[in-house]
Order: C-alpha cells, then sequence, then structure tokens
C-alpha cells in the first residue's frame, strides 16, 4: 500500500523529517508515538502533499511515487488525513462540504456523483452511526464546535468517503471516553484486507480499542524502535527516555 | 440541504468569460457624438411624443453646465463623449418588440447561447423577460397574460407612447433631471429599459426581469427603467447583464427609479456581470449606474439585491429614501473584483419618515489585484424618529495583492434613532485550502465553496430561479485568483 523511502521534509528551510523508512501493507494498522515537536503532524502533512512542505525520497503509495502529485490529487486517489486541528470554514455548512468532498472524490474516481437525497440518506446513516447530532451538519464547518465534536466529525468524513490509506494525527486527543469508543467502533468498522491505518497518538489507551499491527516510536524526524502493540505499554509506563538521545 | 446548496454542487469547471461572443448583424446606429441631433434621432426612432424630446433636450442642456465627478476612487481615463455612438438597433428592427417569430434569428440565437431562449415555453414558469439588445427592448415575454391582471410590464420606450400619464408623472421624480453628471447623461441619451407598472393590491404572480446585452462596438448603453408598485401591490424584479469582449472600454450607464406607494414592496434583484476586461484589464465595461428607490408611501419596503461580478470598473449605490412612516430599506450586495476589476459600491439609505428602518448587508471580495470599496451613506434627518439601522460590511481577501476599504458615512440628527454599524475583514487562509483539498476539492472549487459561503446571506434573498446561476458566477469569476 505505501512504502516510504528515505523521505526528508523541510519547512521553511528547517529539517524536520530526516531520512525516515516506513512500509505499510495493505490491511495493516501502524501506530506511531513520539514526543511534542518530533515532525509526527509534518509527516501526515508531507504524506497528504501540503505546500510548503519540501519533501525528497520515495513515497510510493500502490506502486506509484506520489511526491510530485498535489492535495487533491492524493485525495483523490484515497489519501486521507484526519487532521490533529481541524480547520473551521464560516458560512460554508458542513452538511454541503461533505457533499462537495464526496462528489469530487467520486467524480475524480469517475463514480456517479450523489443527488441530495442520496447524500443525505448516506450521511444520516454514517452521522447515526457515530453518534454525531444531525443538528451539527447544518452548522458552519468545525465552527464553534467543540473539540470532541470536530474529532468525530473527521472521523465521519473518513466513513463517508471510504479512502484505501487513512493518517489520523491525534484523533483521540480531546474525546471523552464513550466518544473514544464510539471513534474506535467507527474505525474498526473500516478496517480491511484493502485499507491501511497510520495511527498517531500519544495515548496507549486508544491502543486498547484499536489494535495495531506495529508501533513505532518516531524521534527527531525519524523512526527509533519498531515492534508490535507491546511496546506502546512499555511506553506507557517508562516514557520516551529510552529511545530519545 | 437548501435548494441553494445545489449550486455549489453543480459548479463545473469553466474557465473564460462565456458570454464573450458577438453577434454579426446588420445595425441602424446613429452617426456619433453628442448632439441634439442624436437626441432628436433617438427619440425620432423611437415615436417618442414631443414632451419626452422636450425633457430629454432639457437634460441635455443642464450637461452642458455639469462636469464629470471624479472623487470615487476607481480612476479611468477621459471619455470622449463624440467618439461614442448612442444608439444601435438590429436593422429589420421597427416599432419596438414584436411577437417572437418576427425577431432576427440571429438575435434569439444570441439568447439561447446566454441561456435565455425568449420562446416562452421554454421559460422557466413564472420568469417574464423583456430583452434589451444594444439600444432597443427585442422582446418582451408573457405580457398579455400579465394585462390581464393589469400589471404592465413593456420597455420604457412602448411606454411612452402606451401610458405617457404614468411615465410623465414619475420618471424623474426620484432621481431629478440633473442629480448628477452620469444621470443627465443618461436622461439626455436613454435608449432603452424596462417599465413596471402594478396596480393597487395585486401581488405581481411571476419574477419580471430584463436582460440587458451590450453587442455593437464604441457603443454606450443607456439604460432606464422604471418600476411603479401602486399601493398595496408587491414584485419582484431582476436584471442580468453581458457583453462580448472587447479590448475598448464601453460605457454603460443607466438610471433606475424605483417608487413604492402605501403598504406596497418592490424587490430589485440584480446579476451584473458584463464583460471585465482581460487579466491586465485591458477592455471592459465601466458600469456607472444610478439606482434609487422611493419609499414614497407608508408602510412601504424596497429592497435591493445586488450581485456584481463583472465590469472592469463598477460604480453605484442603490439607495433608498425612506419618506414614508414605517418604511423599509434593504440592501445585500456582494461584489467580487478580480485581477484588475475595480468596485466603488455601497448605498444610501435617506430615513426622512417616522419608525423607518434600514438594513445593510455588503459581502466585498477582492482577489488578483483588484480593488474593492464600500462607500455607504445612513442619514437621519431631525423629523425621522424611532427609526433604525443596522449595517454589516464585511471583506474577503484571496490572495496578498488586492484591496478592500469600508467607507461608512452616517448622520443622525434623531437623537430617538439608532444606527449600527459593524465591519469585519477576513482572508482565505492556507489551511483552509488544505483542508479543502485533502478532503478532494481542487483549487478553485475551495474558492468558489468558501465564498460562497462567505456570501450566502445576500444569495439567499435572490429569487430561487437565480441563485444557482449566481453561484456559479461567483465560482467562475474567481478563477485563476489563487496560486
Ligand atoms: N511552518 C513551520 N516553520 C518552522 N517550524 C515548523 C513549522 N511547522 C512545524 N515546525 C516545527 O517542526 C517540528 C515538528 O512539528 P510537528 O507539528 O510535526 O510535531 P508533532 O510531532 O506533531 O508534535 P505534537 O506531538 O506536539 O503534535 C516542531 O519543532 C515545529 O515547531
Ligand atoms: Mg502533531
Amino acid at each position: 500500500m505505501i512504502d516510504i523511502k528515505n523521505l526528508k521534509v523541510s519547512v521553511e528551510d528547517k529539517d524536520i523529517i530526516k531520512g525516515l523508512n516506513l512500509k505499510i501493507n495493505k490491511g495493516e494498522v501502524h501506530a506511531i508515538m513520539g514526543p511534542n515537536g518530533s515532525g509526527k503532524s509534518t509527516l501526515s502533512y508531507a504524506l497528504s502533499g501540503k505546500e510548503g512542505y519540501e519533501a525528497e525520497g520515495e513515497i510510493n503509495y500502490n506502486g506509484e511515487n506520489i511526491l510530485e502529485l498535489n492535495t487533491e490529487e492524493r485525495a483523490q486517489k484515497g489519501i486521507f488525513l484526519a487532521f490533529q486541528y481541524p480547520i473551521e470554514i464560516p458560512g460554508v455548512f458542513t452538511n454541503n462540504f461533505l457533499r462537495t468532498s464526496l462528489n469530487s472524490v467520486k467524480k475524480a474516481k469517475g463514480e456517479k456523483e450523489l443527488n441530495a437525497v442520496e447524500f443525505l440518506n448516506l450521511v444520516k446513516e454514517k452521522s447515526e452511526k457515530l453518534k454525531i447530532d444531525k443538528e451539527m451538519l447544518s452548522r458552519p464547518l468545525n465552527v464553534g464546535f467543540s473539540g470532541g465534536e470536530k474529532k468525530r466529525n473527521e472521523i465521519l468524513q473518513m466513513s463517508l468517503l471510504e479512502p484505501n490509506f487513512v493518517i489520523m494525527d491525534e484523533t483521540d486527543s480531546g474525546l471523552d471516553i464513550d466518544a473514544l469508543k464510539i471513534v474506535s467502533n467507527g474505525v474498526n468498522a473500516m478496517r480491511s484486507p484493502k485499507r491501511s491505518f497510520l495511527i498517531i497518538t500519544h495515548y496507549q489507551r486508544l491502543l486498547n480499542y484499536i489494535k495495531p499491527d506495529f508501533v513505532h516510536v518516531f524521534s527527531d524526524g525519524k523512526i527509533v524502535e519498531s515492534g508490535d502493540w507491546k511496546l506502546a505499554l512499555e511506553l506507557e509506563n517508562d516514557g520516551y527516555a529510552k529511545f530519545v538521545s | 440541504m437548501s435548494a441553494s446548496d445545489e449550486l455549489i454542487q453543480q459548479y463545473q469547471d469553466r474557465t473564460e468569460y462565456d458570454h464573450g461572443f458577438v453577434t454579426d448583424i446588420e445595425t441602424i446606429d446613429v452617426p456619433k457624438g453628442l448632439s441634439e441631433e442624436t437626441i432628436k434621432f433617438i427619440s425620432n426612432q423611437k415615436k417618442e411624443p414631443q414632451w419626452m424630446l422636450d425633457w430629454r433636450l432639457n437634460a441635455f442642456n443642464r450637461l452642458q453646465k455639469m462636469k464629470e465627478p471624479d472623487w470615487q476612487k476607481p480612476k479611468y481615463p477621459k471619455i470622449n463623449y463624440q467618439d461614442l455612438y448612442y444608439y444601435s438597433a438590429p436593422k429589420n428592427f421597427k416599432d419596438g418588440p414584436k411577437s417572437l417569430d418576427e425577431i432576427d434569428p440571429e438575435i434569439k440565437k444570441t439568447y439561447d447561447k446566454l441561456g435565455i431562449p425568449l420562446e416562452e415555453q421554454k421559460r422557466l414558469a413564472g420568469v417574464a423577460v423583456d430583452a434589451v439588445f444594444d439600444s432597443v427592448s427585442v422582446a418582451t415575454t408573457f405580457k398579455d397574460k400579465l394585462k390581464e391582471i393589469g400589471v404592465i410590464f413593456c420597455s420604457i420606450s412602448e411606454a411612452t407612447r402606451e401610458h405617457p400619464e404614468l411615465v410623465q408623472k414619475y420618471l424623474g421624480s426620484v432621481i431629478p433631471v440633473t442629480d448628477h453628471y452620469f444621470a443627465t447623461l443618461n436622461s439626455a441619451v436613454f435608449t432603452d429599459g424596462s417599465f413596471v407598472y402594478i396596480p393597487p393590491g395585486v401581488r405581481c404572480p411571476m419574477e419580471l426581469s430584463t436582460y440587458f446585452r451590450i453587442n455593437a462596438e464604441n457603443t454606450g448603453q443607456f439604460e432606464r427603467t422604471l418600476i411603479i408598485a401602486d399601493k398595496g401591490s408587491y414584485v419582484s424584479y431582476l436584471e442580468g447583464c453581458t457583453a462580448p469582449m472587447r479590448d475598448e472600454n464601453q460605457l454603460h450607464a443607466a438610471n433606475v427609479e424605483l417608487i413604492a406607494l402605501d403598504d406596497a414592496e418592490i424587490k430589485y434583484s440584480t446579476v451584473q456581470n458584463w464583460y471585465p476586461g482581460d487579466k491586465d484589464g485591458k477592455g471592459g465595461i465601466y458600469n456607472f449606474v444610478t439606482k434609487r428607490g422611493d419609499c414614497r408611501g407608508k408602510n412601504s419596503k424596497i429592497s435591493w439585491t445586488q450581485v456584481e461580478t463583472g465590469s472592469a470598473i463598477t460604480w453605484k449605490y442603490p439607495s433608498c429614501i425612506l419618506r414614508g412612516d414605517n418604511s423599509q430599506g434593504e440592501f445585500y450586495s456582494v461584489a467580487i473584483t478580480n485581477n484588475c476589476q475595480m468596485a466603488d459600491t455601497g448605498t444610501k439609505m435617506i430615513h426622512l419618515g417616522k419608525n423607518t428602518k434600514s438594513k445593510i448587508i455588503s459581502k466585498g471580495i477582492s482577489a488578483g489585484r483588484a480593488d474593492n470599496m464600500y462607500r455607504g451613506l445612513v442619514s437621519i434627518h431631525p423629523k425621522a424618529s424611532g427609526s433604525k439601522n443596522f449595517t454589516q460590511c464585511d471583506s474577503l481577501l484571496v490572495g496578498n495583492k488586492c484591496g478592500a476599504h469600508t467607507v461608512p458615512y452616517i448622520e443622525n440628527k434623531n437623537s430617538s434613532s439608532e444606527v449600527e454599524h459593524e465591519a469585519t475583514t477576513s482572508k482565505i487562509s492556507d489551511d483552509q485550502l488544505f483542508y479543502c483539498r485533502q478532503r478532494g476539492l481542487n483549487q478553485e472549487e475551495a474558492v468558489s465553496l468558501i465564498v460562497n459561503g462567505f456570501c450566502k446571506e445576500v444569495l439567499q434573498q435572490l429569487p430561487m430561479e437565480f441563485a444557482v446561476e449566481a453561484q456559479k458566477l461567483v465560482g467562475i469569476s474567481l478563477e485563476g485568483s489563487v496560486g
């Protein structure tokens, strides 16, 4: 699915990712944990093609190096980023945004776009599963949403777009105990042999709900240790000291 | 999802000004230049009564002593009024609009291409259209149906012949002949536009609309529109405008007068998409327009909604004179300037009567190297006790090279009245664009979505039939504005 080779990323001439190698096969869930400021969000932006993130090396996605593709081309190919800090867009109703987004992706894939009724039925089904109040969907996108509501809205978008490769950047931060379960169930329901996940988190607790195949420790722009889910437990107990120089 | 949300979904990729073609037809043109002869020629072509010609000539005499204003922000090269044509009409056009079968097929095709098929049966149900091509009205649809309930909807030329008592009574009663240079110029040489009269107690059952098309070269278009809503009546009217792409600037100087008597309401909407000029500011229409509504009767209401996306320069302040007690004025505006376009627009709300209310919602969007100015006057006169105004002016910048300015003038001479003014300026952020694009929208779809969200409050005021069109236009006019 995704094969990152010797990836280096700089922002405003500052080197942040310093030679990263990571291979995620179809159907796998990988977790990344690491100290604040180590470059996790930067990695998520580089993978999704944000402007201003100068990247070199290779990001092979389904056999194609996507380094030169722009943000929407990557999104249309099925790369989805659940933002650490979802962006507010005043005046644009959430429903309208979701439908525009879904139809843009469908159009790019050559699939039939959804009309208003088809869309509303679909969004109703998906949002009920995530216990999202439909009143929220008729408000401007993320404006005045609570931290947890914003995160849930990200997962709703993921479930609508049905991407192939999902990057979740601290989706669990800001979620209450119940919401964490709901969101985890939503993610687990989407796990499939065709879909891969990269989950960035600070808390081992999330990984009790979404059990990863691999856990990586990220420090100073590199993966410094990899293991299975037990590595997360170890980190929870001992902190990063052992891995960080 | 509301119907107006439809528009954004239906956004289609279009990159150039779509209406820039020229229709090749033979025309009758008056000789170049501004003179008594020109005015007599126009009046004669329109078979006007003597009083109308005298009225024009009076305006022309007054014009000699007037000077073109230059206080506006957008400056433009001096217009040589002797080098303009003041009249252009299709050659086989005689005596005003005929039945549809008699219209030149080329003109019919033009309107088809513009998406305004004149065949009534093909028309959106519930919309009557007056089509003005250069200096003449070429067709008015649904006229007979409207006549049955006493509604008069025809070209102003026809009205001067068929309804002289109404025209004489109301023409120039809101915009005095000597109001200012362009208004006076228009009074002398106006060619065509629409006339509407709604009799007492009648709620006009369909949208009335006029579609203005400039086709001829080096020709000024001097539109004149007069709408009278008699006691207790209601009408919703919409105008649309397009022009060919040309390297020379062309002048459109219109006068629009609205009169609402007791308990009457007029809703006037504009979707202005004149050719804006090219990316470097070459060509485009000078849209210098005087629009004024008089809430003459008590409890009357006039509301202006404008979506201004075209023109090289837009310079207009659709205004309301709130004369009748308890009368209301509203102004909803979206003005978009991209590339080298300039706009200096806003409104005047003149509160004369007691308990009069006005509301101003202005959304200015500036992109490229464009400049966008909101200028508005709220004036509350000493006798206008218990009056209220609310003004909200929002500016949105796309990119770093454009400008937005807000200049409110407030005069409140009555201590029992309130004036409230709010203003914001914001920018489309890179993070907003990135978020949209991460969700699969391309750059232009993202800008269109965000801008449409920004001006939703105004677009919602448009009649349903036109809201979708306007939303698309908002997207199209900002293409190429980022990145
Ligand atoms: N635009 C920028 N200009 C300069 N430095 C930047 C920029 N963006 C990020 N950085 C720096 O890059 C480093 C990595 O930031 P990043 O947001 O990727 O960290 P993170 O691992 O996601 O941290 P956290 O766990 O706090 O979310 C930080 O030191 C940050 O200050
Ligand atoms: Mg981060």
